[in-house]
């Protein structure tokens, strides 16, 4: 390279370069970065799924469809718990934000409940469904739409297990850095599975019941 | 008690897998013995298992490629060597026993031999080039390896405890439903994957956060070495497909363990739903796999003609370009299943323009070269094999994309010619120039360049002489999988292919060689300075191999080809004169979590495996505990005093010095 | 089974646009095959006369060539498989002389079941059609995925069980040849092989007569019995009791054929090679 290549190449005379880049971001930022990748990889997964339940939609194979099986009061009151549930979660994310924490352990724990009765109310349906000989295994519909239903279950499982481990943490070792980190990330994974009931409740229940 | 598990599962009927287990286990016990006899035990454990070293972990994760290639590889030659013996007659491996070998081999190719092979190059490489200190999650980096290796270690236990799938690397329904596979070895291939692919999600985002966010100061993205420019692109596919994989083995599971009817033949099952599925994923994962193979190949290129690479926001755009339409083309592994011409003719031309930025790739590696000063070194060797190679497997590619010609080739071994052809070609060869390339730095001394010549020699002669002859029979009407035959035009061919087989076992014997000799004689081959290529990226600016914090100070870099840069600077202008100031540095602890947590997951798959449920609980207790026992932990880094630093980096610099004074030409 | 040494239409156009292709994509590749070898070795680092240019990264020029040869290339293969793949879908009519042959066709582990319909004849492995007429096929599995291909007529395409696919060839000269399964399905795969015979319009009617004569009648029993895992080595031939068998079994009236059996405990876990047969 000659000199004068050189030196343009270091010097900035036209003032061209915006601001140069400042180094690694920050443990905070990197991490939630990553949490965030990590739950588009999971919509990608449950793409997979409604992808699925889209073209074996009509595949009842002489069972019942989706309209003669779906009680959407049920439904209704479930979206409720969740939608609620992710609402306390915002106050357990301000109540760790302000170091509170007998406010961060109630809004937790409020949180833990609704999760689970949305849980039972899921549980009961699928019970019954079975119940009614309309279990997974019944059509490729029915199967079709357990498993991503349940798939969403599961990680509201999942959830409940990690919101139970975050309120040990945070009863055992207070509101440290890192703790602070995977209640971020808890809190990002709860909400994301809001989202994701939204869309399963809009694809599924509403526009099942529809036709 | 034990679920399906009884005795009868070990198949003492059958010599080859009896006698390879019994060698395989004798072997490890061997390992095993010199290992904790000779008090190795708590360096492994120390400094390599619980080891959240990116550069350790990226070590492993090659290790285990290249010990699966040799298994991988000798169920290739069992094939070849079935199918030359095979005409009119049953061969020496029946139906059922060459149907899991086919299987195995792919199976164990793709996952296990090419996946971790360029996984593991670029969690080498990639801090190194980006002048951080490690990736961005380097826990979950260990978890990620240590899941891989479980799913391997699956696989090679079907060899001995049950059978292996039979339906292919892809297990296409209904052959692999219930009904028609009621053995366990759908599910060992169903449960290996599961696992393995957990491990391959982390290692994608751990990669896509650490070029998004981890670059050191002044390295603009437009700054960054080619090859992060590949990983970052291979790890978004990653990202964006694997978890299509997750599910649709996910609902392969559900109908073979719960009965359900995702693609079942009765109850409305649709099989074609399966092949929309698994090769959404399954064309993005070839892109996974070579496009790190090409970020190698711009890095060997360019160092090697001692010029800077030709073109370098065209190959950043043809790059992301791959990246964006990998994912528009799957149907072309399925012309003939009937989805009619307006279908068929959009995804062949979808499959065809992806043609064009890869071609633009070799032509700029082309130009690379020209007006450099090309140095034909064993890396060199295998890039120049590969442009040639890549390009026919390519042109055979964009051949079997017109829908009419896939039409007579579909699932032929011309087919099976072309993606070894282009794996082979383009990944292996990449996988092995990087391998020879980013030795040194692992390990502080170069291999042995002779055997490495060779070695490089007899692969190349050996993949056309056992290749070519495939696409002739495959031109013969000849369709893959074949136990035998009686079509006597076809028997020359595969004879001449078999012989290609043992052309290349001798280049894998040769490339062992070069290991052990260069062991051996690492004195000899000893890298003081830390740049034995004369290289142009950052992982050359610091020692081989590197202290455990990468860089004493974080490099600030202020253009391309940064460390080329800072040679020509320092030539100029001495600034290596006076010393840094050091201060002290945190690093993250080592952990046993990864290899704790992969030792219940594979309990866990086994135990599903072979539906053993108190045990698949007991996996799940285990596992769940390990993520809460890493939680709990109160220090997660430790610290390095800045004199402990100063005193490594001054060791270091002392050879380095001497070098950067005499560098500048090429 | 050569694909480049065609019988009939289908054969022919694809083996051409198969040539064809490789010799477009060979007028790019050998040139630059040869300009890999020409710029390693002339600028290989002992070659003194050659020029060395340390900081030349950029060219607009040369840029612009190396998107265009590829993207050039492209847009005529494009042409191409747009052009082919409309003429030759394979559930395209394919016209002749004589009277168009219905042949429907089921796959079965690990035979070929061919159902003449219109003749109410069915043969097992072997086929036997007039040269020269319009070769009528449908498709479907009794059990997995298949793919029916005869290499020297024309195009192949998948049978599955449940679904109908449709394919349509001709034969232009008399002889034999030789069709396969191009997908692997399960342990008799390698015997899928069957029989084409190719004879005059005049035998042909003679062959369907001797054919009905036969004492096997093919009916929802008897394929049933046919149905069951086996390698079958003779070529069967039957009477056609049932027209709609066919029906029957691409809708699933007769449900799809059971896989292997398991006889005994240890074949739960590893199917040895007694439990295929």
């Amino acid at each position: 390279m000659t000199d004068a290549t050189m030196t343009y190449t270091l010097s900035d005379p036209h003032h061209v370069r915006a601001a140069e880049h400042a180094g690694p971001a920050s443990k905070r930022i990197v991490t939630a970065y990553g949490f965030w990748i990590f739950i588009l990889s999971d919509m990608v997964m449950f793409s997979a799924f409604f992808a699925t339940y889209a073209v074996l939609l009509g595949q009842t194979a002489g069972g019942p469809s989706g309209a003669e099986l779906f009680d959407l009061r049920n439904v209704a009151i479930e979206t409720g718990f969740l939608l609620a549930s992710s609402f306390t979660c915002g106050l357990a994310t301000i109540a760790a934000d302000a170091r509170n924490k007998f406010s961060f352990q109630i809004a937790m724990a409020v949180t833990c409940v609704f999760g689970l009765a949305f849980l039972t109310i899921e549980a009961r349906e699928f019970a019954s469904l079975v119940a009614r000989g309309a279990g997974p295994t019944r059509s490729a519909f029915l199967s079709a739409f357990f498993t991503l239903v349940g798939c969403h279950g599961l990680h509201v499982s999942a959830g409940i297990l990690w919101l139970l481990t975050m309120m040990a943490q945070v009863y055992a070792k207070g509101f440290r850095a890192d703790i602070q980190r995977r209640l971020l990330c808890f809190a990002l994974f709860w909400h994301a599975l809001d989202i994701i009931w939204i869309a399963v409740f809009t694809v599924v229940y509403l526009l099942g019941s529809a036709v | 008690m034990l679920g399906k598990l009884n005795w009868s599962a070990i198949p003492i009927d059958q010599p080859i897998p009896m006698i390879t287990s019994a060698v395989v286990a004798l072997g490890i016990l061997g390992v095993l013995a010199w290992v904790v006899l000779r008090g190795h035990l708590p360096y492994l454990w120390e400094e390599w298992i619980t080891s959240v070293d990116h550069k350790r972990i990226g070590v492993m994760y090659t290790l285990l490629a290249m010990v699966m290639l040799l298994r991988g590889f000798a169920d290739a030659i069992m094939m070849r060597g079935q199918q030359a013996f095979a005409f009119n007659s049953q061969g020496y491996l029946p139906p059922e026993h060459f149907n899991q070998i086919f299987s195995a081999h792919g199976t164990i190719m793709i996952f296990f031999v090419a996946m971790p092979f360029v996984i593991g190059l670029m969690n080498l490489v990639v801090p190194l080039q980006l002048g951080v200190r490690d990736v961005a999650f380097p826990t979950l980096n260990s978890v990620g390896f240590w899941l891989t290796a479980t799913g391997a270690l699956l696989v090679n236990i079907s060899l001995v405890i049950g059978e292996f799938a039979r339906t292919g690397w892809l297990p296409y329904p209904p052959l692999s439903e219930l009904t028609y596979s009621p053995g366990v070895g759908v599910d060992y291939y169903l449960w290996s994957l599961e696992i393995s692919g957990v491990g391959t999600l982390v290692a994608g985002i751990n990669l896509v956060t650490t070029v998004l966010k981890l670059r050191t100061r002044g390295m603009n993205l437009l700054r960054m070495p080619m090859f992060c420019w590949t990983t970052l692109a291979s790890n978004l596919l990653i990202i964006a497909a694997f978890p299509i994989l997750t599910a649709t083995l996910a609902m392969l599971i559900l109908d073979r363990y719960f009965g359900f009817h995702f693609f079942t033949n009765d109850a409305g099952g649709n099989m074609m739903m399966f092949m929309n599925l698994i090769w959404a994923w399954g064309h993005p994962e070839v892109y996974i796999l070579v496009l790190p193979a090409f970020g190698v190949f711009s890095e060997v290129v360019s160092t090697f003609s001692g010029k800077p690479l030709f073109g370098y926001r065209s190959m950043v755009l043809a790059t992301m370009a791959i990246c964006i339409i990998s994912f528009m083309v799957w149907l072309h592994h399925f012309f003939t299943m009937g989805a009619g011409p307006n279908v068929n003719a959009i995804f062949g031309i979808a499959s065809m323009i992806i043609a064009v930025p890869t071609g633009v790739k070799i032509y700029n590696w082309l130009f690379t070269m020209y007006g450099g000063r090309v140095r034909f070194t064993t890396p060199m060797l295998w890039s120049i094999g590969f442009m040639v190679t890549f390009i026919i497997g390519g042109l055979t590619g964009v051949l079997v994309a017109v829908p009419p010609a896939d039409f007579m080739l579909h699932n032929s071994l011309f087919l099976v010619a072309h993606f070894h052809n282009v794996i082979i070609g383009g990944v292996l060869f990449g996988a092995f120039a990087g391998y020879t390339y980013w030795f040194p730095k692992a390990f502080g001394f170069r291999l042995h360049e002779g055997f490495g010549k060779a070695g490089f020699w007899f692969w190349l002669i050996g993949f056309y002489v056992a290749f070519m002859p495939l696409y002739a029979v495959g031109m013969l009407g000849m369709t893959r999988r074949m136990q035998h035959y009686d079509v006597p035009e076809w028997r020359p061919w595969l004879i001449v292919a078999a012989f290609g087989a043992v052309l290349i076992l001798i280049g894998i014997i040769f490339q062992i060689l070069q290991l052990v000799v260069s062991i051996r004689d690492r004195e000899e081959l000893r890298d003081r300075t830390g740049d034995p290529w004369n290289g142009r990226s950052l992982e050359w600016a610091t020692a081989s191999p590197p202290p455990v914090f990468n860089f004493a100070i974080a490099p600030e870099v202020r253009s391309e080809d940064a460390y080329w840069t800072m040679k020509l600077q320092a030539q100029r202008q001495e600034i290596e004169k006076s010393e840094p100031a050091y201060r002290d540095i945190e690093m993250p602890r080592n952990s046993p979590t990864g290899f704790v947590c992969a030792f219940f997951a594979t309990i866990m798959g086994f135990a599903l495996i072979w539906h053993i449920w108190w045990m698949v609980a007991a996996g799940l207790i285990g596992a769940f505990a390990t993520f809460v026992a890493f939680a709990w932990r109160d220090h997660d880094e430790y610290v390095i005093p800045a004199a402990e630093v100063a005193r490594i980096d001054r060791a270091n610099l002392a050879e380095r010095r001497a070098l950067l004074v005499t560098a500048g030409s090429a | 089974m050569n694909i480049l040494d065609p019988q009939g239409p289908i054969g022919a156009a694809n083996a051409t646009i198969l040539i064809d292709s490789v010799a477009i994509m060979l007028t790019i590749v050998l040139p630059t095959i040869i300009a890999i070898f020409a710029f390693a070795f002339w600028f290989r680092a002992s070659n003194t006369k050659a020029h060395y240019w340390p900081d030349w990264e950029y060219s607009g020029r040369i840029e612009l060539v190396v998107w265009s040869i590829p993207a050039l290339t492209v847009i005529l293969l494009g042409g191409v498989a747009w052009i082919g793949s409309h003429q030759l879908d394979p559930a395209t009519p394919v016209e002749g002389t004589g009277s168009p042959v219905r042949i429907q066709v089921v796959s079965l582990d690990w035979k070929w079941l061919f159902i003449y319909p219109d003749q109410r004849i069915a043969t097992v492995n072997t086929l036997t059609v007039p040269v020269g007429a319009p070769l009528r096929f449908e498709l479907t599995s009794g059990s997995v995925m298949n793919v029916f291909f005869i290499p020297r007529l024309g195009s192949m395409i998948y049978t599955m069980n449940g679904m109908v696919t449709r394919l349509h060839l001709r034969a232009d000269n008399e002889g034999d040849l030789q069709g396969l399964s191009a997908h692997f399905s399960g342990d008799g795969f390698p015997n899928m092989l069957f029989d084409v015979h190719i004879i005059s319009p005049l035998a042909f009617p003679d062959w369907v007569a001797k054919t009905a004569g036969s004492d096997q009648v093919l009916n929802e029993d008897s394929y049933t019995r046919l149905a069951r895992q086996s390698v079958e080595q003779s070529t069967l031939t039957f009477r056609l009791g049932d027209p709609l068998l066919f029906h029957a079994i691409a809708t699933q009236m007769i449900p799809p054929a059971p896989g292997p059996k398991i006889t005994s405990e240890a074949a739960q876990s590893y199917i040895g090679a007694s439990d295929a047969r």
